[in-house]
């Protein structure tokens, strides 16, 4: 029972942030949704006995890639934000993704879990899993992780390349 | 009661976390009168002296004007996250609280056997890391929403230092978690236990020298405290992100910060200085070490008496007199054979956390403040490299060790 609350709790905070992400005028706002957003994933993260994704998740992305997007949201003028257009005119293309993926959920529920592979619900305990996350990113996982790493590493020298300051033209004396 | 009966783990939770709260909150109002008190005599003051005998009911005097002062809504803030913000900042602090084990022993009051912490996570160190940087948040937001340039400017300010430090927070301690193979703060303690030659202490602090001098400086700039007190440098911001609070909700950020240095300090401790384990060993020559909690307790309580008989007289005599009679039945206490061993493990934790809480206000009242830019810089190109390095050479010495030298690793 207490299983349940907490999983449609944690789902309906999560979808309706997430809306509100979008749907809000206000930058600041919609930057506080995500982080709502992104916590209720966490707790669903939690509920599945995951701890080591559920505190990744919160370190990871809510306090750290989050806190640089308020840091940015927040030196937005507010009144300029206003009178732009909030929706790009896509709906088009956006309704089309949408009956893709939803497509795709149907048909896999009409498979039920069986056909698919998936595992069992999470039993009552698990072992701590930060070894076993380690473990899988190292010897199943190496070459993604490695690709991930070295997409990261050129962003980040790119970032620094563009933030560099130019220096300023030699004054011919 | 019935869900009490299905859940009786929620009952325990319950009574642990309004101990806890009703401690901690206590702590931290005097925290700010010890502080107020060191800082005075490190620039000979006297420190508050008026309100009680000492000084000692000024943080009640503060709690009671911060309750009654008038709460001041700027013109043009943003309501919601205005008031939001110092709610999140304190909230946030003190459920970091709630996964400090502050001893070792369990314990069993009226037949349920519980521990000393409010809650047993697995990831103790993780989650802990999770809270402090959440806590940014309400830092940031409460610059943001008081539409005010001195506010946003400290708001924006302390997140740029917060996130900066906390790089370095978290790799300054990677080296523990490798030498203890744990994020449990309890197993990162029973990895500290025993002694080398029979005396010193098996802390991570020698071993992890380096780490531990990374974590508290950079403890101290998470926390936004002096020397890296930036977001709030008055000469600059006035007061940084919480100029614009007034009232109650200014000493909820007040009460935030001071709880995230008892945090802190408390992590040090459990990382660093061995937990609840004594300095010294407990048996043979030093056997006598167990009977510390007494002689602390007792001596404290003989100079309030004395202090009380010499030097005041009428209230002031009568409320220090019975603090030290307090004191001294504590002493009494403590000395008995069935609470002896339970002591032990709090005094020692609490004992550490007090003498680097000490250190904070010291460094507080003797360093003169940082310039931002060098602070930013000092951040990245000097802690940042250094907790780095602390981290590889730890894992290199880890893995030579546990595979039992360089063949070992080559095989």
């Amino acid at each position: 029972m207490v299983e349940q609350f907490t999983f449609y709790f944690f789902a309906a905070l999560a979808v309706i942030s997430a809306v509100l992400v979008v749907t809000v005028r206000n930058a600041v706002y919609s930057a506080v949704f995500l982080i709502t957003t992104l916590l209720a994933t966490a707790g669903i993260f939690l509920q599945l006995r995951a701890e080591f994704l559920f505190v990744v998740q919160i370190i990871l992305y809510v306090g750290g890639i989050m806190v640089l997007f308020v840091f940015v949201v927040m030196l937005v003028d507010l009144d300029v934000a206003l009178r732009q257009v909030q929706f790009n005119r896509q709906k088009w293309v956006a309704l089309l993704v949408v009956l893709a993926v939803a497509g795709q959920l149907v048909f896999a529920l009409a498979l039920g879990s069986e056909a698919l592979g998936l595992p069992a619900a999470a039993p009552e305990s698990l072992e701590p899993n930060t070894e076993s996350v380690g473990l899988r990113l190292f010897e199943s996982y190496m070459l993604p992780f490695e690709i991930a790493s070295i997409l990261l590493l050129v962003a980040m020298i790119g970032a620094v390349l563009l933030g560099k300051r130019q220096k300023p033209p030699r004054s011919e004396a | 009661m019935t869900l009490f009966e299905a859940y009786p783990l929620l009952l325990v939770a319950l009574v642990k976390t309004g101990i806890l709260l009703f401690l901690a909150l206590t702590a931290v109002a005097y925290l700010s009168w010890f502080e107020r008190k060191v800082v005075g005599h490190i620039q000979s003051r006297l420190g508050p002296y008026r309100v009680g005998p000492h000084g000692l009911l000024q943080p009640l005097a503060d709690g009671l004007k911060f309750l009654f002062k008038e709460g001041v809504e700027p013109q043009g803030a943003d309501r919601l996250v205005y008031y939001l913000a110092p709610f999140l900042a304190l909230s946030l602090a003190l459920s970091g609280l709630a996964v400090i084990p502050f001893g070792p022993a369990e314990i069993e009051i009226f037949g349920v056997r519980t521990t000393l912490a409010v809650a047993e996570v697995e990831l103790g160190l993780l989650f802990l890391f999770a809270i402090t940087a959440l806590g940014v948040y309400g830092v940031a937001l409460a610059g943001w929403a008081s539409n005010s340039k001195y506010a946003l400017m400290g708001g924006l300010r302390s997140s740029a230092q917060m996130i900066s430090y906390e790089i370095s927070l978290t790799l300054s301690v990677i080296g523990v978690v490798l030498l203890a193979g744990s994020f449990n703060l309890r197993e990162i303690v029973a990895a500290q236990q025993g002694y080398w030659f029979g005396a010193v202490p098996r802390w991570f602090l020698l071993p992890q020298l380096v780490g531990f001098l990374c974590y508290f400086t950079s403890a101290i700039a998470e926390t936004n405290r002096a020397p890296f007190d930036l977001p709030e440098a008055e000469t600059e911001l006035v007061a940084g992100f919480h100029t614009e609070y007034s009232s109650f909700q200014f000493a909820m950020f007040f009460m935030a910060e001071y709880t995230a240095m008892v945090i802190a300090s408390c992590l040090a401790t459990l990382l660093f200085l061995g937990g609840w384990e004594s300095p010294l060993p407990t048996t043979g020559a030093f056997a006598w070490t167990v009977y510390l909690p007494t002689v602390v307790l007792g001596g404290g309580g003989a100079l309030l008496l004395v202090d009380a008989l010499r030097h005041h007289r009428g209230f002031a005599r009568g409320v220090l007199a019975l603090l030290g009679a307090l004191l001294g039945g504590a002493a009494w206490a403590v000395a008995q054979p069935m609470i002896l061993p339970l002591v032990q493990g709090p005094f020692w934790f609490l004992t550490k956390v007090f003498l680097l809480l000490f250190v904070y206000v010291w460094v507080r009242g003797t360093l003169p403040r940082f310039r931002y830019d060098k602070l930013m810089a000092f951040g990245w190109k000097v802690l940042l490299p250094v907790a780095t390095l602390n981290a590889l050479v730890t894992a290199l010495v880890v893995l030579l060790r546990e595979s039992g030298g360089l063949a070992g690793v080559l095989r």
